[in-house]
């Protein structure tokens, strides 16, 4: 079973060259994957290992820690909103209730149609423009006015 | 430009244009001289240079950067700078604004430190959201190699530089230094117990240096102009300009490129317009989440890291986030302890348990379930993960806004209470 593509393996091997321990690219090698595939699966995991030199648990270790890895497969668009202090202050809540109510769909879920994913993250570093949510890795701001038909508009724009 | 760039020299050239400043544009404006300077001087002198300029870590720490500099051993191995560009902090958003804008400032920067130091190897780690700021650094990081800037021997002079750009996958401890070389190494994000410092033993157990941004553009200015007029910059002591930033419920929100030592009063009323219509200012964190709320009675305060050390709290980032009349103060409690808990790394169990169990008790009280010993363990919180109780500055810091909540603002917590508990008390 061959687990990565030879593409994914090249544009890894691209990134172990930048550090003088080859396991030092695992996060590269996972957001490589996700790149080409949405989300990282358990082969994928066994793959990224066997191309490191590391062990899949020591890869699933890396993978499951951080944020912005997916180890489920998500929707084609994942809508981040962040959820962080100043954009509580601007009117977070009420932004990510109008997203629930228009997507159909709870944090951490995936409309039936698979095309959005919607997750809170932490602050996005917009703070003077919030709130602030990241569709795909366009930063939306300003949103403090953003109504029904407005976001509707907007998420058109990700088919 | 030139008068501004004396003034405000890590944003006028930024300022001048639309977009990002490019390296013929950065090269017009005096860019990489600094580099040229140091390249002519010996590591002593470069870090003798930013030592009488007073510069200090502008991540949040405030650590003075020579120092840190000076603890790397003078032994012929291996060694690494790094930025920290883990912009995380809520409340600020500083750093974006250089990365995003003049990247060879950063680049030309880090070629200095790596100078100082002897490193030959530097990386930018940069947090995963800031697709924009990865596009600039990346394709400055390649126009500076081409222009010999960065590569093998700059400029002639022996001295030879290699830069790559690690982009992140999202966790906010990854800016606590130690914890950001676990995830340049290729694993989970998890601070390392200090000594050994990192300057001795860093990056995979090499001497490291690993400097915030805005700090790191300091330094082309230094060099190029000198102690003396950075110094000179400053309202305070403490050398130079810096970064400030306003969020909440101003007129105008932003970020401003202001002299050492601006007292909030001017930053808030003269820079950010003032509060909007009908609101008024009840508290400010100065520097970040992890910082102790400062009250309306503090305004004067010139925003330094003495100055504002000594009134209880902390410069941080030096972005305020603003507390109005209108805004429930549990409820921005409880905001910023439950993304204390949920970006604990889960080493340390009072951080891993301490922190769920105080967003948990301010939720209850921001409900109105709130019972009157609550108070009393959420005053036993900020005690249980105090400085020393815990692995890194993580949980010590999310106590930091409750602590100064509880000093400045007790009569909210006392009318959160669920009234049945009240007239249990009574």
């Amino acid at each position: 079973m061959k687990m990565l593509t030879e593409e994914e393996n090249r544009e890894i091997d691209r990134e172990r060259a930048h550090y003088e321990q080859p396991r030092a690219a695992t996060i590269e090698a996972l957001k490589i994957v996700q790149k080409h595939r949405g989300w990282v699966s358990d082969d994928a995991v066994a793959g990224i290992a066997a191309r490191l030199g590391s062990s899949p648990a020591a890869v699933d270790a890396v993978a499951t820690f951080y944020n912005l890895i997916y180890r489920r497969p998500v929707g084609r668009h994942v809508v981040h909103v962040c959820d962080s202090v100043s954009c509580w202050v601007m009117g977070q809540t009420k932004l990510s209730d109008l997203l629930k109510a228009r997507l159909g769909i709870d944090y951490g879920q995936t409309t039936p149609d698979g095309r959005f994913t919607l997750l809170p993250i932490c602050c996005l570093g917009t703070c003077d423009r919030a709130p602030a949510m990241l569709i795909g890795e366009d930063t939306h701001r300003d949103l403090e006015t953003l109504d029904a038909a407005a976001l509707d508009a907007l998420l058109e724009r990700y088919p | 430009m030139s008068d501004a760039l004396n003034q405000r020299p890590l944003t006028a050239r930024l300022l001048a244009t639309d977009g990002v400043v490019t390296l013929d544009r950065y090269r017009e404006a005096g860019g990489y001289e600094g580099l040229r300077a140091a390249l002519a001087m010996s590591p002593e002198a470069i870090i003798a240079s930013v030592r009488e300029a007073g510069l200090r870590g502008r991540g949040g720490g405030g650590f003075p950067t020579a120092v840190k500099w000076s603890l790397v051993p003078d032994t012929p191995v291996q060694k690494y700078v790094i930025a920290n560009g883990d912009e995380m902090e809520p409340g600020t958003f500083k750093d974006r604004l250089l990365l995003e804008r003049d990247p060879h400032q950063l680049i030309e920067g880090m070629a200095i430190a790596a100078r100082a130091i002897g490193a030959s190897v530097g990386y930018v780690f940069l947090r995963a959201e800031y697709f924009e700021a990865a596009r600039q650094v990346s394709a400055a990081i390649a126009d500076a190699q081409a222009a010999g800037w960065l590569g093998d021997d700059l400029q002639g002079s022996g001295f030879s530089f290699h830069l790559h750009l690690h982009t992140s996958a999202g966790r906010y401890i990854c800016g606590e230094e130690t914890a950001l070389i676990s995830s340049l190494e290729g694993g989970r994000a998890i601070p390392r117990a200090k000594p050994p410092f990192p300057a001795v033993a860093g990056l995979f157990g090499k001497p490291t240096v690993v400097n915030n941004i805005e700090t790191l553009c300091n330094v082309p200015h230094i060099l190029r102009l000198g102690a003396d007029w950075y110094r000179g910059l400053s309202r305070t002591d403490e050398g130079g300009t810096k970064l400030y930033g306003v969020s909440g419920k101003v007129r105008r929100p932003g970020c401003w490129e202001l002299p050492m030592g601006t007292t909030a009063r001017e930053i808030i009323e003269t820079h950010a317009g003032g509060m909007r219509d009908g609101l008024k200012l009840r508290g400010f964190l100065p520097g970040g989440a992890s910082t102790d709320f400062l009250t309306d009675a503090q305004l004067d305060l010139p925003m330094d890291y003495t100055h504002i050390a000594k009134s209880g709290s902390r410069l941080g980032t030096g972005t305020m986030i603003l507390l109005d009349d209108r805004t429930s103060l549990l409820g921005m409690l409880r905001n910023l302890e439950t993304f204390f808990a949920r970006e604990s790394c889960g080493w340390c169990t009072p951080c891993r348990d301490g922190l769920p169990w105080t967003a948990k008790l301010l939720g209850e009280l921001e409900a109105g379930r709130g019972r009157p010993e609550d108070l009393e363990l959420l005053a036993r919180q900020t005690r249980l993960l105090a400085p020393g109780r815990t692995f890194c500055a993580h949980a010590p810091g999310a106590m930091e806004p409750l602590q100064s909540a509880l000093k400045h603002f007790r009569e909210d917590f006392e009318r959160a209470l669920a009234p049945a508990a009240i007239g249990e008390a009574a």
